[in-house]
């Protein structure tokens, strides 16, 4: 290891990702020049993964109370008041870096990085979900990317014992050098067993339980906070490996602890390991701590205090309990089967003060390695001049489809990657396990039952990156907006999000400009929609030779029910059901997953959003499924609305009978994407009380047919522009994604 | 007690003690992998789940256990012995069930809603389901491709050890109705002496009509009725 001179002398911080400036801060902070472990420490913490430098002054635009809220952003998950003592507790996180060069062991610690978020605030993980963006399926180097990140989640996740109700995927070209692969996860807990991330009381043990401490994922922050060359292709040991079993195992053994009443602080181990998980926990304390490095269960030999502190391995937390509860902490993990060992003491000096062999490896203000520390930068902001381009884009010289092209245009648009059916990927995923699930994969939103309480909660992400691309601030607004007509769609009321910003590298204006956009187009929806932001995550610097994927805001929804019985799905249920539309139809294409199969365009301006219609018509909407008045409800999004009746026929093996009236452009009315949209099918009886409902609440519907049995049919005027069946849609469409990829 | 759920270190005990307890209003437990007796089970269930992780195979750790002494001597005692998923795979290791288990022939974990069919409706676990009946259960593994050699296969099939095929809504055990390539399309077997049943898919995740299916209820009926006989007898 070099010396503080030899650092100096050898600018040795630029290899690990810092500027000459933090150099600069991390030296006044010190007072003299930091030794090699401590530049490590600090040059991991103030990464972009940990610190949030240069987003982190934005999320003060987030609202983040409200009445539900219990724990807000800043602890490792927020956590939400459902009602009869319980509180829901979520977060999403990305693994975008590490799953782009290894994709399953990527993807697989992802799991295990947000469960463990969860279970740290002592709640039992009873769901998760993933949001997974791709280049081209066809692409070779795709095909392995998707099937090794799907595997990797699936593996990790059924091996845990917790079902994954939930997700989605898309592909775009952006994303052919920096996939993304978000997780969420969902945990259920009784108030009085939340936990924080805090090592508060001066002589309280610090303790590290669960797995041992190995080489693996050294580094791994930094590398997170790095745009990508060709090169990097190779980087394996940066990449952790998980081990679901121990996994599971430290659940159990941290929920049985929690429940004991002995625990002060608990924090996982996740990225920067000792160091974050140690700096953070004291810095909420305004304490210190003191740890021996050389007690920490370690399982490669010879291992410097640099190499303990910034190890990434698995499976790992730091728990600080009660003084003298030492040894029945053991006890429960030695139950377990796990190592929990005392490593340190909380000291209130406010120093983070590492010994290594008997000498201080590591001296340093634990909160100057905390966001509190930590430089905070305001890039400069410029709106990218793509943006002109894209919105001074004519439509009226794009050709309407004529009357009989639509079959052919139908067909195309149904087999293509963004709307081939899942199932590919979520029979990969145990959707049942825990038995909770009454609405898994393949409908809006996932809606799980809560026994105990007569109370459900329904759960989705979305995000629409193209829509994103073409306007960062509308985009980010429509992602939210699509997340709760997911809920609506399925019977819940949107109370709150966990938000996941995946974008490239903010130190370029122009990247910079789309994240604030991003920021405020949420800040503005949640607002509206009434739903507080409860904690998030940020993945930047997604580039590959200087090309920035889309900005993909991931926003992971929770929506409640009174009643869980009361939900619905998207399937046509009986056959002589009206069908009807719930919203207006705009007349526009921009954005659309059309205009991109059919004509290969990004243009315009995306579609439009008004927030206080996307409210009426949700609330509308979950009103009817509250009432007992439809047999299926489902949003428009992807593919318009001729792609949502298709897909409404195909859930419920039922065909339809559509008739629509064509004032403007056929292509439009068929498949475009106005937003506040949906189809709902309804027994005759019902439709009255229906209309009543709509006239009082100012919503606009129309009816558009009726539910049959084998045919779909969509008649323009008197004129039939879709004739097909369901089975032959369900033939090209359910295993439409494996085709693509190959794996037939 | 009259069922005692085993709880491996990665199994999922609880969704067994919440049927049996909460939905079948049964007399259950669970009992830890290190115990050293049944107490007075009347029937043991090996949970699905991931015991050990699966690491060395499915099940090849967990039927080293400690408790696995008492459930074979239980088992050749006549005692009712159901393993479900993982438990199934445990029974094969443990040598109370032939065959063995390969991953799925199409390498990928499987999860979904499963067409099954009731080929031996004359156990103590299918008693309530008619000989031939079809029945709807979810499955949910990556290594459920049941493999025996010929003359063995043979030998189950005459002796009537087949309890349920996977097969299509008409009861046909199709190629396209196989999930996972098990040989003869086999989703569940019993040993020759008719207490011991192992099966992949899962009737415990089948129950309720809120959760997609009730295929599985039969099973856990089947099982409490003959138990009931049996006491009176």
């Amino acid at each position: 290891m070099l010396t503080p001179q030899e650092i100096k002398e050898k600018q040795a911080w630029r290899s690990m990702g810092l500027k000459d400036q933090e150099y600069e801060r991390i030296c006044e902070f010190l007072g003299r020049l930091p030794n090699y472990t401590e530049l490590g420490m600090y040059s991991v913490l103030w990464s972009e993964h940990c610190s949030y430098k240069h987003s982190r002054h934005l999320f003060k635009l987030f609202p983040t109370k409200g009445e539900r809220v219990l724990i807000g952003p800043g602890e490792n998950a927020g956590a939400i008041d459902i009602g009869d003592g319980l509180a829901i507790v979520m977060k999403v996180e990305s693994h975008n870096h590490p799953s782009a060069i290894e994709p399953y062991q990527g993807a697989a610690t992802g799991v295990g990085g947000i469960l463990r978020d969860i279970f740290t605030m002592g709640a039992r993980p009873i769901a998760s979900l993933n949001s997974l963006r791709f280049g081209d399926p066809r692409d070779e180097n795709v095909r392995r990317l998707v099937r090794g990140a799907v595997a990797g989640i699936g593996d990790y996740g059924n091996a845990t014992g917790v079902p994954t109700v939930g997700g989605e995927i898309s592909f775009a070209d952006c994303y052919r050098g920096n996939c993304l692969v978000n997780a969420m996860s969902v945990g259920l807990v009784r108030h009085e067993l939340l936990t924080r991330a805090t090592a508060s009381g001066v002589g309280n043990p610090v303790m590290v339980v669960g797995s041992t401490t190995g080489r693996d994922g050294i580094h791994g922050a930094t590398f997170a906070s790095a745009e990508f060359s060709e090169e990097d292709e190779g980087e394996l040991p940066i990449v952790q490996a998980g081990d679901p079993f121990t996994e599971k195992l430290l659940i159990e053994a941290c929920l049985e602890l929690i429940e004991s009443g002995v625990v002060v602080g608990i924090q996982d181990m996740g990225a920067a390991g000792l160091t974050s998980s140690s700096a953070e926990m004291a810095s909420k304390a305004g304490s210190g701590i003191e740890m021996d490095l050389t007690v920490v269960p370690q399982r490669d030999e010879g291992m410097s205090s640099y190499e303990i502190m910034l190890s990434e391995s698995q499976e790992r937390m730091l728990v600080v309990p009660k003084a003298g509860a030492e040894d029945q902490v053991k006890a429960i993990f030695e139950k377990w089967g796990l190592h929990a060992v005392v490593v340190g003491r909380v000291t209130d000096d406010g120093m983070l003060r590492v010994f290594h062999h008997g000498e201080v490896a590591a001296e340093v203000p634990a909160k100057s390695l905390s966001t509190d520390g930590a430089p905070s930068y305001v890039p400069e902001a410029k709106r990218p001049e793509y943006l002109d381009e894209l919105w001074s884009f004519d439509f009226n010289q794009l050709e309407d489809l004529k009357q009989e092209e639509i079959q052919d245009a139908f067909w195309k648009l149904l087999a293509s990657p963004n709307i081939v059916s899942r199932r590919w990927i979520w029979e990969q995923f145990d959707q049942h396990a825990q038995l909770r699930t009454l609405v898994g994969p393949g409908s809006d939103a996932a809606v799980l039952r809560l026994p105990g309480t007569k109370r459900g909660i329904a759960l989705t992400v979305d995000c629409n990156g193209r829509y994103c691309y073409q306007n960062p601030r509308v985009g980010a607004a429509q992602a939210v907006a699509e997340a709760a007509r997911n809920i609506y769609a399925s019977g819940g009321k949107p109370i709150a999000i966990t938000d996941g910003l995946n974008l490239g590298n903010p130190e370029k204006p122009e990247i910079y400009w789309q994240l604030k956009e991003t920021v405020q187009g949420i800040a503005e929806a949640c607002e509206a929609l009434g739903t507080p932001v409860t904690g998030g995550n940020v993945s930047l610097y997604n580039e590959t030779d200087g090309e920035a994927i889309y900005p993909t805001p991931i926003i992971g929804m929770l929506g409640l029910l009174e009643d869980a019985e009361k939900h619905a799905t998207i399937g046509f249920k009986n056959k002589g059901d009206l069908i009807l539309l719930v919203g207006e139809n705009k007349d526009e294409l921009s954005g659309s997953e059309f205009l991109t199969v059919q004509h290969g365009l990004v243009a315009g301006p995306g579609p439009e959003l008004d927030l206080e219609l996307e409210k009426r018509n949700g609330e509308f909407c979950r009103s009817l499924i509250e009432k007992g008045l439809v047999s299926s409800c489902h949003d428009i999004s992807d593919g318009g609305l001729a792609i949502a009746l298709a897909e409404c026929a195909m859930a419920g093996k039922l065909g339809a009978r559509v008739k629509l009236y064509c004032p403007e452009r056929r292509d439009s009315l068929l498949f475009g994407e106005s937003q506040a949209r949906y189809v709902v099918s309804l027994p005759e009886e019902n439709y009255d009380a229906l209309r009543g409902l709509a006239e009082k609440q100012g919503v606009s519907i129309s009816l558009l047919g009726r539910v049959e049995g084998e045919e779909f049919t969509v008649e323009l005027g008197e004129e039939k522009v879709i004739s097909t069946r369901v089975s032959e849609m369900l033939d090209l469409w359910s295993s439409g994604l494996e085709r693509l990829l190959g794996e037939e | 007690m009259k069922f005692a759920v085993v709880a491996f270190p990665g199994s999922s005990c609880d969704d067994y003690l919440y049927v049996l307890k909460e939905v079948l209003k049964q007399e259950a437990a669970s009992i830890s992998h290190r115990d050293t007796s049944l107490q007075d089970a009347q029937c043991v269930i090996l949970p699905g789940g991931s015991s050990y992780g699966d690491y060395l195979r499915p099940g090849a750790l967990a039927s080293l256990s400690p408790i696995m002494d008492k459930v074979r001597e239980f088992a050749k005692e006549g005692g009712l012995v159901l393993g479900i998923g993982n438990g199934f795979q445990i029974l094969l290791e443990t040598g109370l069930l032939p065959g063995a288990m390969l991953p799925n022939s199409s390498l990928r974990f499987v999860c979904r809603q499963q067409t099954l069919k009731v080929e031996n409706a004359n156990t103590p676990f299918t008693g309530c389901y008619a000989q031939g009946q079809i029945i709807q259960m979810p499955i949910a593994h990556g290594q459920g491709n049941y493999y025996l050699d010929p003359a063995s296969l043979k030998k189950l099939q005459e002796n009537n050890q087949i309890v349920f095929r996977y097969t299509d809504e008409a009861g046909n055990a199709t190629e396209e109705a196989n999930p996972n390539g098990s040989v003869d399309n086999i989703a569940g077997i019993i040993n020759q002496g008719g207490n011991v049943l192992g099966m992949m898919p899962h009737p415990e995740r089948s129950c309720e009509a809120a959760l997609g299916s009730t295929g599985g209820l039969g099973l856990f009926q089947s099982a409490i009725e003959f138990l009931a006989e049996r006491v009176k007898a």
